[in-house]
């Protein structure tokens, strides 16, 4: 049955893989629903990257690195919010700057860590019950990190919170019309603040998961890109989380399957992939119409200052 | 403040206001750079009445009521609800003290829900979650009780604007309101939903609500006012009982002298055919269609009306017309000469004018002066410039002769358009179209937040273009504007042509059925079938 196995291998790798592109995601899709494009993706997550690194070899404690690495994905993100949202500043140039002050301070910081292993990377964990169906259960629930569980289980809950909560009614229509959320008594600033928070906190995780977990090593530019991914796919994602979960899950497969045929496609144009991702999100960001066909929030990137609509 | 802490909120209110005043401006005054919006207001709404507050465009009349709203604080004076001095800091303090505004301009979340929006920045006293159930029924209750009919399920952007309205309305009494604002509520419905929306405003007033109605139009006033207060730059200049004045005195309460109703018009001599219009189709900005098979003629020497509620494709015509939109199918024919999806400027210089809806963000480039505005369509040819440099002396004469035949007041031709009022913005982008004869002139809601005198211009110059033999697109949501205007009438739903019809004949409730979706004729031709069959 050699179909089934190859299957099951391309599932499992997809989860692997796609988990960190699912966190991100997540996180992008409330900070861009909120109004907030946050090109800064690649940054927070290289910081949380480096965090949980640093903290999981000093104590030996990986949930402890997975926590720091959050708080530090969370409090970087505050620079973009503070940027674009209190002092209105072109969201675009503030989030590519926070991507290249996260690689560069995480290069210079992390260089006295380059080649130590980790001892106590995140451990593997198998679903009982879930793990006995077949395919899907070898595929997905068995021997995978914890992290990429409940990655899978914010999704449901995040898409709840997000379409059937106040909550998620007040951060959509704070990106789609903030002076309507205004004139009802809702403070803009305050809701976009927390979605880019969230996404900061989201993105950190990611990093941990990658420095910890999936290559438990530190390396400058360890997040080689997929920030940039995980923007493509909020689109692609038409800023819906369970939509968040099949982008991510089917990217990562795709992009398994294409380093399996390392002998005909050239692993350069896997490595550029992300960058020809990060050219054409830059294309659609300036495109204000095609925004708009895909239902992009309505006030994405657009400060929100009172009485000038 | 004492007796309040012992006795509950509706004796306080009783014991606070032996009248019936519930609200009460005294003094207000509110400046914006450059203008007095707001000049020392005094004004009294008494509880249970439909009181109008009348004033021509820029008058003041929204500055005053955001004011009431929290949406503006006041340079001076101060508020009495029900005798009692009270700040009102943001749109919450307005909702605490159940004052409801519905804005001219819809304040709805076009991609949420009519329920979603009508919850948003409520408290209800369920955390987070939302008992969608509970809130639907309220909703129920509350556009069975008024006739307000709307589904709550449905997203905004999938509504009728006159649906939207009731959504507003429904969001205010959701909020237990009773002080109602509508602003402007009636210039984006049909005839017959107006009569509507008057019928529910009467049964609201019958419950105990008061209703604060602002308008410019004199029939409204008469007809559905107890009181009313009228406006003239920024001050009071009186308040009546509706039953003991008539239309001509507001009007020269309003406008400051007599008005003249009708303007001079000769009668139209029709030219040859100058655009055909077969079977247009576009789409809007968010790709959804907007024009759907549009077939017209306009002759050189006519003026054409559209007419339609707005949002039915009236802004993605004159934009494919002007070639700032691509037809997805379709022809357009300018004096037998195709020039479908020709570009802006290969139909500009076929001889077509374009005088934009947004006369500042799409008619002039604001910070640019007058002289550069007015050559922005000239400034390639001879004999403004020479290869590639403008003759400047050139356009500076031209500037002038300009400003001096179209009244441009201004300190000079250098001055940026930005500082200019609206009336003279439009004069000049006027200036500009109609410099060179066009042949066919495309104008979308031209006299738009102008002011009497202005737009009384506005509409001499368009008459002037038209008697010269110029061919008119006049795109209005001014019903009146429309029908004062035009040889013919076209009107507009859903992208489509509901039906065309003359000028001088055209009776005003045809011409709301068809801008509620009832083709030309239908119900007619609908009776001659029944009888055959009967
Ligand atoms: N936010 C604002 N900033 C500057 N000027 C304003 C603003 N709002 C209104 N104005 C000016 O105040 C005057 C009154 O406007 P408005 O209250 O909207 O009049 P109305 O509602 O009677 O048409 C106008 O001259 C207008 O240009
Ligand atoms: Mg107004």
């Amino acid at each position: 049955m050699g179909w089934e196995s190859w299957l099951i291998s391309t599932f499992a790798r997809a989860l692997a893989y796609g988990t960190p592109l699912l966190l991100g995601t997540l996180g992008e899709i409330y900070a861009e629903r909120s109004g907030v494009l946050n090109l800064g993706i690649e940054g927070m997550m290289i910081m949380g990257a480096y965090a949980a690194f640093v903290v999981t070899s000093k104590t030996g404690q990986p949930w402890l690195g997975v926590i720091v690495a959050a708080a530090v994905g969370g409090v970087f993100s505050l620079i973009h919010a503070f940027a674009s949202i209190t002092l209105k500043a072109n969201q675009v140039v503030s989030g590519l700057a926070l991507t290249m002050l996260g690689l560069g301070l995480a290069g210079v910081l992390g260089r006295s860590w380059v080649g130590l292993p980790l001892f106590t990377p995140l451990t593997r964990a198998t679903v009982p019950g879930l793990s006995a169906i077949p395919i899907i259960g070898p595929g997905f629930f068995t021997r995978q990190c914890l992290l990429a569980y409940i990655a899978m289980l914010l999704v449901p809950i995040m898409w709840y919170i997000l379409f059937h909560t106040r909550i998620g009614v007040t951060i959509r229509a704070v990106g789609e019309d903030p002076a309507t959320a205004d004139s009802l008594g809702v403070n803009v600033a305050r809701v976009r603040y927390l979605c880019v928070v969230v996404g900061g906190i989201f993105a950190g995780i990611a990093g941990a998961y990658l420095s910890i977990y999936y290559r438990p090593a530190w390396t400058a530019g360890m997040t080689g890109g997929i920030g940039w991914i995980v923007i493509a796919l909020t689109i692609f994602a038409f800023w819906n989380p369970v939509y968040g979960l099949v982008g991510s899950y089917f990217f990562a497969a795709l992009y398994f399957l294409a380093y399996r045929m390392q002998m005909w496609v050239a692993p350069s144009i896997l490595k550029a992939m992300p960058y020809v991702f990060a050219i054409l999100i830059l294309i659609f960001v300036s495109r204000g119409t095609l925004q708009k066909r895909m239902g992009a929030p309505a006030a994405l990137t657009l400060p929100y200052t009172r009485g000038e609509e | 403040m004492m007796s309040g802490s012992m006795t509950d909120g509706t004796e306080m209110k009783t014991a606070a206001s032996p009248s019936d005043c519930a609200i009460e401006l005294r003094g207000i005054v509110k400046r914006f750079p450059g203008v007095v919006a707001n000049d020392g207001i005094n004004l009294k709404i008494n509880r249970g009445e439909i009181h109008c507050l009348l004033g021509e465009n820029g008058a003041g009349k929204t500055t005053l009521m955001r004011i009431l709203y929290g949406l503006y604080q006041p340079d001076a004076g101060e508020i009495l609800l029900t005798g009692v001095p009270t700040k009102i800091r943001s749109p919450k303090d307005a909702l605490v003290h159940r004052i409801g505004m519905v804005h001219q301009h819809f304040r709805l979340v076009p991609t949420l829900t009519a329920a979603e929006n009508i919850i948003l920045g409520l408290d209800e006293g369920t955390g987070p979650f939302l008992n969608i159930r509970k809130v639907r029924a309220k909703i129920n209750k509350i556009a069975n009780a008024y006739g307000l009919a709307v589904d709550p399920q449905a997203k905004i952007w999938q509504l009728s604007v006159g649906q939207q309205q009731r959504v507003e309305i429904i969001k205010a009494l959701y909020r237990d309101a009773d002080i109602l604002i509508m602003d402007e509520p009636t210039s984006v419905l049909t005839p017959q939903e107006v009569d509507q929306l008057f019928s529910t405003l009467r049964t609201l007033v019958d419950d105990g609500l008061t209703i604060i109605f602002i308008t410019h139009k004199l029939d409204e006033v008469m007809e559905v006012s107890d009181r009313v207060t009228v406006l003239r730059k920024g001050k009071v200049v009186g308040t009546q009982l509706t039953s003991e004045t008539d239309k001509p005195s507001l009007a020269k309460l309003m406008v400051g002298r007599e008005v003249v109703f009708r303007v001079e018009k000769t009668p139209v001599h029709r030219g040859d055919k100058l655009l055909e219009v077969t079977e247009l189709h576009a789409l809007n900005d968010r790709g959804l269609p907007a024009l759907r098979g549009m077939s017209f003629d306009l002759y050189e020497g006519e003026i054409l009306g559209v007419a339609g509620v707005s949002g039915n494709g009236q802004k993605e015509l004159a934009e494919v017309l002007t070639g700032l939109r691509h037809a997805t199918r379709g022809r357009v024919m300018l004096a037998g000469k195709n020039v479908t999806n020709h570009s802006a400027r290969k139909i500009a210089a076929a001889g077509v004018a374009h005088v934009p809806t947004e006369r500042i963000t799409m008619g002039t480039v604001p910070n640019m002066s007058i002289r550069e505005n007015l050559v922005l369509k000239s400034y390639r040819y001879p004999p403004v410039s020479h290869g590639m440099f403008i003759d400047y002396r050139y356009a500076k004469q031209m500037a002038q002769q300009a400003m001096k035949e179209y009244q441009i007041i201004a300190p000079s031709d250098e001055t940026a358009v930005k500082l200019l009022s609206g009336g003279n913005i439009q004069r000049l982008v006027l200036a500009r179209e109609l410099s060179g004869d066009p042949r066919l002139i495309v104008a979308a809601h031209p006299t738009y937040g102008l002011d009497v005198g202005a737009t009384e211009q506005i509409r001499q110059i368009l008459l002037q273009q038209r008697d010269r033999g110029a061919g008119i697109l006049l795109i209005s949501e001014d019903l009146e504007e429309v029908m004062t205007l035009s040889d013919r009438i076209m009107v507009m739903f859903q992208g489509g042509v509901m039906g065309i019809v003359d000028g001088a004949a055209a009776k005003i409730e045809e011409i709301g059925l068809m801008m509620a979706g009832e083709k030309q004729g239908v119900s007619a031709s609908a009776q001659s079938t029944n009888a055959k069959v009967a």
